[in-house]
């Protein structure tokens, strides 16, 4: 489905953010990207959609070529590919509703996108959307309204407006707290699920990724250095990803947090009984 | 399986009210059609200027600095000696009316007084108290001297007064609790913390007057801008282009270097 | 026990030096400037100034109340001449704003420097001053005061809406490129949003300080209420110049408290 050979990206200072970079995802496929900050995780999702340009390799997906294209083919080929953020991006002075059909821009023209009319499929496919990430009642809200897991899911429903035969999945859940980080992430595995969507999720959570993805690419300095199922990902592997240190660390806060959730449901439950 | 609604329309951000949206649009319609209707365009005297516009237009663009450089380099002189004294002494003026104007640092009645000062100094349009200055002291940059320097104190003074209002109260506890006297407060607790914004506001300034007083010439108070009527008056295209860039040139100038300095003070 | 020195400075020498340098610079800079503008001043205008403040000041008041129903039509032709002009300056301004912003500029090397200069340009000169060019070239009348307050008011909001075009959440920008948006849905979508709010508060703002420009350029014969200041005080009717400065202050500061609640609103 998604065909990565050699891909390079050497940024005008002179740092080689992604050596030599190869793996194919087929269809339907979760894939975690996990490394140190600085490993060239954000500029490897960025050079896939062409935010941006790599310097050498080929990217193609669903037989096509992505790089070296007109700028008239490079939107064709980006609605093709719908991308979450990390600190969600929605456009905080509209809508919740105008921010899921920005998702289909590259379909419209720039008259019907000016004065907001859309198709009535696109609105209809946008409702539907906002109810399967259980915003329908927010349509008319301002994005900036919504707390952080809600407009995470509105990031969603805006990739997923595009129709995308990729998602491309940029730290989402790096400015939520714990628990709305899972119930993100079991959200996004759902709809990946059901639409057969590949996704490339790029998170710095080891075990969230280990609990949620079905495989798993660890980057070091811009190389790959680990490649396979969350299970295989032992303490060695780790550490020649992250170095022994701050794996520990990370391993301990994760610890945490899922204890303090456990305790907080064990209370709700107490609460509620 | 449920149908989702096929029409969606944004909803209205801040009159949510149609009646009042309906009302406002039919409002600013007609305002329009009679601010418009009042506009009595002479189109022959426009069609008679149009030839003079562009006569304006390759002076500006082929200037003539030679001609008429006696009273150019006159003129400039005269705003730029204004610009300065009247800044320096508007500044000089300016802290002791500011420290007055600050709620937190002065007596109920020495307040009303500096903010009476700063609100008249502020309300008057710098041209119409030069035209008050001109016929009281007479033409030249004296009575362009005293507008500008009456401009500053209103400037200066509200935004000097606002920074102490804004000073960080606990340092002037602290110096305050060490039992020291108004003056040692002034001195150790206010300065410090106003003195890059004075300095920055005073460079700021200097570059409003430098504009101000290419202005103030028009009703007499001399500079470049009784140049700059002149040769307009004259018809002397070529000579007002000369003049218009180089003020838009000492603008630019100033401006830099004022920005310049205020980081290598800071 | 340690010997700790008996005496303490807050600068060191050198610096002491510099600053006193500077001030000493500053001073003979503003003798000498001083000496300069000073030349040709004839004093004996300068000692007479009491006196003759004190004649025109007994004849300003009281204020010719009367007087202010010829002022009507001039006061609608200001409120006219900084609205029209407002209008028609930011028509102007925005699309400059747009080639001036380093982010929107769509040939930077060739856009951004002459969207640079009109701004400037417009910045530098007052809207007095091109009344004065503009009631040469067309002739005095409503005309040249609205297309003076237009010319000024360009550089007054190109510069301020760029900076604020300049300061758009670049996060929001990527988000709707990658959505395979184009260049002018990627502006209406993702820029032009987050610019709104600062686009009316600052045409809101140019709005009252045209109110206050407005209502002077009538001294270079370019309409309104000026016109009839300038009238006044060729004729030394100092008592109608008295009544004109009250409606001008009132017009000003009731515009400025307009323009401050609606700002207020919109943040």
């Amino acid at each position: 489905m998604l065909e990565l050979t050699s891909l390079t990206k050497v940024y005008k200072t002179g740092d080689k953010a992604l050596n030599d970079v190869s793996f194919t995802v087929p269809k339907g496929q979760i894939v975690g990207l996990i490394g140190p900050s600085g490993a060239g995780k954000s500029t490897l999702i960025r050079c896939i959609n062409r935010l941006v340009e790599p310097t050498s390799g080929s990217i193609k997906l669903g037989g096509r070529e992505l790089t070296r294209l007109s700028s008239g083919e490079l939107r064709a080929q980006r609605r093709r590919i719908g991308m979450i953020f990390q600190e969600f991006a929605l456009v905080e002075r509209l809508t919740v509703m105008e921010n899921v059909l920005s998702g289909r821009l590259g379909y419209v023209s720039f008259w019907q996108s000016l004065t907001r009319r859309f198709p009535p499929a696109d609105i209809q496919r946008a409702y539907r959307l906002l109810d399967r990430v259980g915003l329908m009642s927010h349509a008319d809200k301002r994005a900036d309204a919504l707390s952080g897991g809600q407009r995470q899911r509105v990031g969603i429903a805006r990739a997923l407006a595009q129709e995308p035969e990729l998602l491309l999945v940029d730290e989402p859940t790096a400015s939520l707290d714990p628990k709305t980080s899972r119930q993100i992430m079991r959200l996004l595995v759902e709809i990946c699920a059901e639409d057969g969507l590949p996704a490339i999720v790029n998170i710095h959570d080891v075990p969230l990724a280990q609990q949620f993805m079905q495989r798993i690419i660890g980057l070091q300095s811009g190389r790959v250095v680990f490649d396979g199922p969350p299970e295989a990902l032992t303490t060695e592997a780790l550490t020649t990803i992250y170095g022994a240190e701050d794996w520990n660390a990370m391993k301990n806060d994760a610890a945490e947090d899922v204890a303090a959730e456990a305790d907080a449901v064990r209370r709700m439950a107490a609460i509620s009984a | 399986m449920t149908s989702y609604p096929t029409t969606w329309r944004r909803p209205p951000q801040i009159f949510t009210d149609r009646r009042w949206r309906i009302a406002l649009q039919i409002g600013a319609l007609v305002y329009l059609v009679f601010a418009l209707g009042t506009l009595d365009v002479n189109w022959a005297r426009i069609a008679d200027g149009a030839e003079r516009g562009l006569r304006f237009v390759a002076g500006f663009l082929q200037p003539d600095f030679t001609s008429r450089w006696r009273d150019i380099s006159i003129g400039l002189v005269e705003s730029l000696t204004m610009t300065l004294t009247a800044t320096v002494v508007g500044v000089a003026i300016s802290v002791p009316i500011g420290i007055g104007a600050a709620r937190n640092i002065t007596p109920r009645w020495v307040y009303m007084v500096c903010r009476s000062i700063i609100a008249v100094s502020r309300s008057l349009q710098e041209i119409i108290v030069a035209i008050f200055f001109v016929a009281m002291f007479g033409f030249g940059p004296f009575a362009g001297f005293l507008t500008l320097v009456f401009g500053t104190i209103g400037f200066l003074s509200k935004l000097l007064a606002e920074d102490i209002e804004d000073i960080d109260e606990s340092q002037a506890e602290a110096v305050r609790s060490t039992g020291a006297s108004w003056l040692q407060l002034i001195n150790y607790a206010i300065q410090p913390q106003v003195m890059p914004r004075l300095i920055g506001l005073s460079l700021y300034r200097l570059d409003i007057n430098f504009r101000e007083s290419a202005v103030i010439g028009i009703v007499g108070a001399g500079g470049i801008g009784a140049t700059l009527n002149t040769a307009i008056d004259r018809y002397e295209y070529d000579s007002a282009g000369a003049i218009l860039l180089i003020i838009i040139g000492l603008v630019l100038v100033a401006e830099y270097s004022s920005s310049y300095l205020r980081k290598f003070l800071q | 026990m340690t010997d700790f020195p008996d005496h303490w400075q807050h600068r060191t020498p050198r610096v002491r030096l510099a600053i006193w340098f500077g001030w000493l610079c500053l001073v003979a800079l503003f003798v000498w400037c001083w000496e300069l503008m000073t030349a040709r001043t004839i004093w004996s205008f300068v000692w007479d100034a009491p006196t003759q403040a004190a004649d025109i000041g007994s004849r300003m008041f009281p204020p010719r109340w009367t007087y202010v129903e010829n002022l009507l039509v001039p006061l609608w032709d200001t409120l006219n001449m900084a609205t029209l002009g407002t209008i028609l300056g930011v028509i102007l301004a925005v699309p400059i704003a747009f080639l001036a912003a380093r982010n929107t500029s769509p040939f930077p090397l060739v856009t951004r420097p002459v969207a640079l200069f009109i701004i400037v340009a417009s910045r530098s000169i007052n809207s007095l001053i091109w009344a004065l060019l503009l009631v040469a070239v067309l002739g005095p009348g409503l005309l040249a005061g609205i297309l003076a307050i237009a010319l000024r008011s360009i550089g007054f909001i190109g510069k301020l809406l760029y900076e604020a075009i300049e300061e758009t959440d670049i996060r929001q920008v990527e988000a709707i490129t990658a959505t395979g948006a184009s260049g002018s849905q990627v502006l209406t979508y993702a820029i032009v949003p987050q610019v709104l709010p600062a686009f009316w508060g600052i045409t809101v703002f140019r709005w009252d300080i045209n109110i206050r420009e407005s209502s002077i350029l009538g001294l270079v014969g370019a309409g309104g209420l000026g016109l009839n200041l300038q009238a006044s005080i060729s004729t030394l009717a100092w008592p109608q110049v008295t009544m004109i400065m009250i409606v001008i202050l009132a017009t000003v500061v009731l515009s400025e408290w307009v323009s401050a609640k609606v700002r207020q609103a919109i943040i």
